[in-house]
C-alpha cells in the first residue's frame, strides 16, 4: 500500500508542472468531413471555406446581416457600370511576410483567371483585365457589368495569395498555403486535423484570442456530440437536429442555430433525355399538383424535429433576395387532385424519386411518399449514394433528384446554374428563354432592389413551370463549449475567429 | 526454403499487376464522374467540369490511362490525388502506419483473448468453462463491429471518461495517448477475429488431443500442462497460424469499418473517402500497397509453418 501511496505521490509531483502551465489556447474545431484541397484557387468544398476562414481573408467579408464588409480592401467604387476600383488596406502582410498589395490581388485573381482546373474562373469570368493604379489601388475592367462580382470578391475569389509562394508551389500551394488571415498553415494529416498557428503579424491581431486551431473532421454527427461531451472538441460547425437535445443536455455546452443560405428540394426532369417524357416531366399542372400534397411544415417536424424553415423559393428568408410574396402553399389535397384530373393523366401516376441514401433525406423521401399518395401520385424511392445520384441527374436518368445547396449570399449563386438553360445544375433540363433572359438581366441590374424586382419575375414565371420543388432552409447548428466567447454566427455558416475568445 | 519463397515472389508480380487492372476496370464502372465530384460547388459551370476531365486525361481511353498510371508506378510515382493534391505515396505512408499499429493491437488482442479460449474449451470440453468460451465466442462473432463500437465509446469515453472518443495520436508523438486512442477500436476489431480464432483453435485442439501422440505423451508420464501445450497445442498451431495469417491480412484491409466509427485516420478511412470521392489515383496506390502486403503477409505464415513444424521444412 505504501508502495502505490508513493507511485501516486509521484505522479501528481510529475503533474504539478503541466497543472501550472499557462491555460492551453488552442480551439479545437469538429467539420462534418475532411476538406479537400486548400488551395483557394482549386477547393470545391463547403467544408473547406471554413479552413479558408481561419488561414485567409478575403478581399471583402460578410458581417451578420449579409452586409457585404471591408477585409483585405477598405472599400470600392465604380467608375462606371464596367470598372471597378479597390481600394487596399494598408500594412496588411501576408504570413510570410510579403506584403498584401495591389501586384498581389492581380497576381492571385489572374492565377484565378487562369490555373488549370481553376473552380474560380467561371465566378470571375467577367473580368477582362486587372490594373494596378497605385500599390494600394486596383482597378478591375469587366466585360459587361456584373452585379455578382462584389459578392463573389467576398467569397473565394477574394482570397489573397502570397505571390511568391504560390508561384514556387504552384499545384501544390495547396499543400502549405500562405495568405493573409490570422492564422498560419502548420500542418495537416489529411482526415485527421489541420492545424493552424496564431500569425503574429495579422493585420487584426488584436481579435485573435487563441495561439492554436485544429480542425478535425468527424464524419460521423454521433461521434461529434461525443467529443463535445468528452470536451476533445470547443465547437462542432453543425450539429445535426436530431442530436441538439444531447447537446442541450449537457451544463458544459450550448447550441448555437441561426438561419442559413442553404435549401433543400426536388429538381423534375423536364427535357434532359427519354426519362423526361414521363406525366410529371411532361405536365407543369402535375408538378404543381405534386407540390401541393407536401405538408412542408409536417415534413421538416417528422424528420428536422421542426427546426428547419419551409421555403419555396432558393434565396432563403435570411438573403437580401428574399421575396415575401414567394412562400410555401399549404397542404391542399383537393386541389392537386382537381389538377391532376384537369391534366387527364390517371393515377396513380408514378414518380421515380431519385435520394442521396443519407438517413435524413431518406426519412424525408418516405414522408413524401406517404403524403403523395392519398394526391394521386405513387412515389417509389430510389436511394444511391452521392456520386452516382449525381452522375445519374447529370446524365438525365432521373425524374425527379433529391437536391441539397449550401447556398450563397448572392441569389446568382443560388439560381443562375440551377434555372439557366445549359449549366449544370440544372439537372433536369430545364429551359424556358423568358428565364434565362431575367437572369441574365437580373446581373446587370445596379442595386440590389432592381435585381430583386427582377428575381420577383423570375420567381411568378418558375412558380408556374415548377422545374423544381423547393422544400426547405436548414438552420446552422453549431455546438459549443459554453466556456466560449464571442462567437457571431453569420447564415453563410462560415467560423469565423476573429473575436472568439474562452472564458478566463 | 529459398525455392519456394523465390517462386512466390515471382508470383508477386503478375498477382499485383492483375490486382491493379482489375481495380482500374472496376473504378471505371463505378458510376460519377470524378470531375464533377472535384468541381463541388462550381460544377454548375460545364466548362470548369470540361476542363478538369480534360486536365485529368478523363476523356482518353481507359487502357491509356491505364497505362499512363502503370508507367507512373514503375517508376516509383503512384501520382496525386485529385481531391487532396497530395502525392499518393505520402498519404499512403502517412495512413499506413496507422492501420498497421491498430491491426498489430487487434491482433495482439484476438491472439491473447482467442487462442487460450480456445485451448481452454477443448481441454475443459463439456464443463462450464467450455460454455462460457462458446458463449464469448459467439457473442464476438454475431456482435456488429459499428454496434460495439458506438456502445464502447458511449461507455467508456462518454460516461465513464477513461478513454479519448475518437481521433488518433502519433505513436512517436505521445506513446500513452497513442496507445489510449487505439485500443477501444483495436478490442472492437480483435473481438470477432479472437472468436474465430477460439472456435478454430478449440476444434484443433480437439483433433490433437485425440491423437496417438498426445496418448504416448501421457503415458510417458509427462504432466498435463506439459501434454497439452507442448505436444497439443503446438500441432494444432498449424491450421491456427494459417488462418490467422489470413486474418491479419483481413485486418490490414477490413480495419474500415472500425476506423470509420472511431475516425482512425488509416488507410481503410483513405480508401473509403477515395472511393466515396471517386480519387482514382488513391483507391489504385491503396489496393496497391494493400494487396503487396497481403502477399507478402502470405508468404510470412508459409514460413512461420516451418519454424512450428519442423517436418515442413524443406518441402
Amino acid at each position: 500500500m505504501r508502495h502505490i501511496l508513493l507511485a501516486l505521490a509521484v505522479a501528481l509531483g510529475l503533474a504539478a508542472p503541466a497543472l501550472a502551465a499557462p491555460p492551453d489556447r488552442t480551439l479545437r474545431i469538429g467539420l462534418r468531413e475532411d476538406p479537400d484541397t486548400l488551395d483557394p484557387t482549386l477547393t470545391g468544398s463547403y467544408v473547406g471555406r471554413i479552413v479558408l476562414a481561419g488561414m485567409c481573408d478575403k478581399l471583402f467579408d460578410y458581417d451578420t446581416k449579409l452586409d457585404i464588409v471591408p477585409q483585405l480592401a477598405t472599400g470600392y467604387t465604380y467608375k462606371d457600370p464596367t470598372h471597378l476600383i479597390l481600394h487596399l488596406r494598408p500594412g496588411v502582410l501576408f504570413q510570410d511576410g510579403e506584403k498584401m498589395d495591389a501586384q498581389a490581388v492581380k497576381y492571385t485573381l489572374t492565377r484565378d483567371l487562369t490555373m488549370p482546373r481553376s473552380l474560380r474562373k467561371g465566378q470571375i469570368n467577367d473580368i477582362q483585365s486587372i490594373e494596378v493604379i497605385d500599390p494600394l489601388t486596383v482597378e478591375l475592367v469587366l466585360k459587361a457589368p456584373n452585379s455578382a462580382l462584389l459578392a463573389q470578391l467576398a467569397g473565394r475569389p477574394g482570397i489573397m495569395l502570397a505571390p511568391k509562394v504560390a508561384e514556387k508551389e504552384g499545384k501544390d500551394f495547396g499543400l502549405h498555403p500562405v495568405c493573409a488571415g490570422p492564422f498560419r498553415f502548420v500542418q495537416r494529416v489529411p482526415q485527421q486535423k489541420i492545424v493552424l498557428e496564431r500569425f503574429k503579424r495579422y493585420w487584426d491581431a488584436k481579435a485573435i484570442h487563441f495561439d492554436k486551431v485544429e480542425y478535425i473532421p468527424i464524419v460521423n454527427s454521433a461521434i461529434t456530440v461525443d467529443n463535445l461531451k468528452a470536451g476533445t472538441l470547443d465547437l462542432a460547425e453543425y450539429v445535426v437536429p436530431t442530436d441538439v437535445p444531447l447537446v442541450k443536455q449537457d451544463p458544459k455546452l450550448r447550441i448555437a442555430m441561426d438561419t442559413s443560405l442553404a435549401y433543400n428540394g426536388i429538381t423534375f426532369n423536364t427535357g434532359n433525355g427519354p426519362a423526361a417524357k414521363t406525366a410529371i416531366g411532361e405536365h407543369a399542372s402535375l408538378r404543381r399538383a405534386f407540390e401541393l400534397g407536401i405538408d412542408r411544415t409536417a415534413l421538416i417536424q417528422v424528420v428536422y424535429d421542426g427546426l428547419y424553415t419551409p421555403i419555396a423559393q432558393a434565396n432563403p428568408p435570411s438573403s437580401k433576395f428574399y421575396i415575401p410574396s414567394v412562400v410555401p402553399p399549404k397542404r391542399d389535397i383537393a386541389a392537386a387532385k382537381a389538377l391532376i384530373a384537369r391534366s387527364g393523366v390517371k393515377t396513380p401516376i408514378p414518380v421515380t424519386l431519385l435520394v442521396p441514401n443519407s438517413p435524413d433525406l431518406l426519412q424525408a423521401a418516405q414522408v413524401i411518399q406517404a403524403m403523395e399518395q392519398p394526391a394521386g401520385f405513387d412515389v417509389k424511392i430510389r436511394a444511391v449514394e452521392f456520386a452516382s445520384g449525381m452522375a445519374a441527374a447529370r446524365s438525365g436518368d432521373f425524374q425527379a433528384y433529391f437536391i441539397g445547396w449550401s447556398g450563397r449570399a448572392d441569389a446568382d449563386g443560388n439560381m443562375y446554374s440551377f434555372l439557366h438553360s445549359g449549366y449544370g445544375f440544372n439537372y433536369g433540363h430545364y429551359d424556358n428563354p423568358k428565364v434565362d433572359a431575367l437572369l441574365d438581366q437580373a446581373r446587370e441590374a445596379p442595386t440590389i432592389a432592381a435585381r430583386k424586382a427582377v428575381y420577383a419575375k423570375i420567381w411568378t414565371i418558375v412558380r408556374q413551370d415548377m422545374p423544381g420543388v423547393y422544400l426547405w432552409s436548414p438552420k446552422n447548428i453549431v455546438g459549443l463549449k459554453k466556456t466560449l466567447l464571442g462567437f457571431r454566427q453569420v447564415p453563410d455558416g462560415i467560423i469565423r475567429l476573429q473575436g472568439m475568445r474562452f472564458a478566463k | 526454403m529459398q525455392g519456394p519463397i523465390g517462386a512466390r515472389l515471382i508470383q508477386l508480380l503478375p498477382t499485383i499487376l492483375l490486382v491493379s487492372i482489375i481495380v482500374f476496370a472496376l473504378q471505371q464502372l463505378m458510376p460519377g464522374d470524378p470531375a464533377v465530384l472535384l468541381a463541388g460547388d462550381a460544377a454548375g459551370d460545364p466548362h470548369v467540369v470540361a476542363q478538369i476531365r480534360d486536365q485529368l486525361l478523363l476523356n482518353r481511353p481507359i487502357w491509356e490511362q491505364y497505362l499512363h498510371w502503370l508507367f507512373a508506378a514503375l517508376h516509383g510515382n503512384l501520382g496525386y490525388s485529385w481531391r487532396l493534391s497530395s502525392p499518393v505515396s505520402a498519404l499512403i505512408a502517412q495512413k499506413l502506419p496507422v492501420t498497421l499499429q491498430l491491426s498489430v493491437m487487434a491482433f495482439f488482442f484476438s491472439v491473447v483473448i482467442g487462442v487460450p479460449a480456445g485451448v481452454i474449451s477443448a481441454v475443459k470440453r463439456g464443463t462450464a468453462w467450455d460454455w462460457l468460451a462458446n458463449a464469448v465466442g459467439l457473442f464476438g462473432l454475431s456482435i456488429p463491429t459499428f454496434w460495439l463500437g458506438i456502445v464502447l465509446i458511449l461507455l467508456v469515453s462518454v460516461d465513464l471518461g477513461w478513454l479519448p472518443p475518437s481521433g488518433y495520436v502519433p505513436l512517436a508523438q505521445d506513446p500513452l495517448r497513442s496507445i489510449a486512442t487505439t485500443l477501444m477500436p483495436a478490442f472492437v476489431l480483435g473481438n470477432a477475429i479472437a472468436a474465430i480464432l477460439m472456435r478454430h483453435t478449440r476444434s484443433a485442439m480437439l483433433v490433437a488431443l485425440q491423437q496417438d501422440y498426445v496418448r504416448t505423451a501421457r503415458a510417458k508420464g509427462l504432466s498435463e500442462r506439459k501434454v497439452v501445450l507442448r505436444h497439443a497445442l503446438r500441432n494444432a498451431l498449424i491450421p491456427v497460424v494459417t488462418l490467422a495469417g489470413l486474418q491479419l491480412g483481413t485486418l490490414l484491409s477490413g480495419a474500415v469499418l472500425t476506423e470509420q466509427v472511431f475516425d482512425i485516420p488509416g488507410i481503410g478511412k483513405l480508401v473509403v473517402d477515395a472511393v466515396f470521392n471517386r480519387d482514382y489515383p488513391v483507391i489504385q496506390g491503396v489496393v496497391l500497397v494493400t494487396g503487396l502486403l497481403y502477399v507478402l503477409i502470405n508468404l510470412a505464415t508459409d514460413v512461420l509453418y516451418a519454424v512450428i513444424n519442423p517436418r515442413l521444412r524443406g518441402q
